[in-house]
């Protein structure tokens, strides 16, 4: 549970290049829809409900997650090489706890 | 005597074929998720208007990719991608992915920025059975594009 996100940026880019952005997060994303096979009652739900991505404070993406998104929330996405800077990504579990990660960019 | 032993032979019996009933219902229950209906088109369409407001949708623009057949419903690749130049005044806002056969229609909602340079997002999803899955596309000026795949699954990803 308590593993490390992974997140996959490219350490320098181009100014103006458009670069892949692929993050990892292991967890079971329990869907509240399943059974616990001893008791028979309902396992409660428990999952990432958020994701962000902000660059510089910015935000360049987020995702609003249901429980049909697949365990270990996998998300790919493009950001546009402008400025130097660091990203910061969020992940918020139900309950409230967020997790975070960050990752620097050179831009030249 | 004997007949008591007989009626209790039958009660034993009966109580054996209630119990080997309800344990078939019970392992078919497991697998097909009891009590929880699936989404229908009609789930899916009403998802679509929350996210659209009641504007009309348009063909065209977005891709969706999908694995043709899914052996394994707990992780479904997808990849939506929308042609957009994705610059300040023109730009796709947000992603939605619905369902037509999960027990809820929602998938996920992906939130864009022009910062993201290309309309272009992969994740990975659960299918509970095949059916068809559609990617709806919010541009900056308010209009709403679609494009919808069937997915044939062979093994639901929900129940687990």
């Amino acid at each position: 549970m308590a593993k490390k996100p992974r997140v996959k940026v490219p350490k320098s880019a181009k100014k103006g290049d458009v670069i892949q952005v692929k993050t990892l997060f292991s967890h079971k994303m329990e869907t509240g829809l399943r059974k616990d096979k001893k008791t028979g009652k309902l396992i409660p739900r428990k999952i990432i409900n958020k994701f962000e991505c902000l660059f510089n404070g910015k935000e360049v993406f987020s995702a609003d997650i249901h429980p049909a998104v697949a365990a270990n929330p996998y998300f790919a996405f493009s950001c546009r090489a402008e400025e130097t800077g660091e990203f910061t990504f969020k992940w918020t579990e139900d309950g409230g706890k967020v997790i975070s990660a960050s990752r620097k960019m050179k831009v030249s | 005597m004997t007949e008591s032993k007989h009626t209790a032979a039958m009660m034993e019996r009966r109580d054996f074929l209630a119990a080997a009933g309800s344990g078939v219902i019970a392992l078919m229950a497991t697998a097909m998720v009891p009590g929880i209906a699936f989404a229908k088109p009609e789930d899916a369409a009403k998802a679509i208007s929350e996210y659209t407001g009641g504007k009309a949708v348009q063909e065209g623009k977005v891709s969706l990719k999908l694995p043709q057949i899914a052996e394994n419903g707990n992780t479904v690749p997808v990849t939506v991608m929308v042609d957009s130049p994705q610059t300040a005044d023109n730009y796709v806002k947000k992603i939605h992915i619905v369902s037509e056969g999960n027990p809820t229609p929602f998938i996920a909602s992906f939130n864009l920025s022009p910062m993201s340079g290309k309309a272009d997002v992969s994740a990975r999803m659960r299918m509970a059975r095949t059916q068809n899955v559609v990617a709806v596309a919010e541009m900056s000026d308010g209009t709403f594009f679609a494009a919808k795949k069937q997915i044939k699954v062979t093994i639901g990803g929900c129940g687990g």
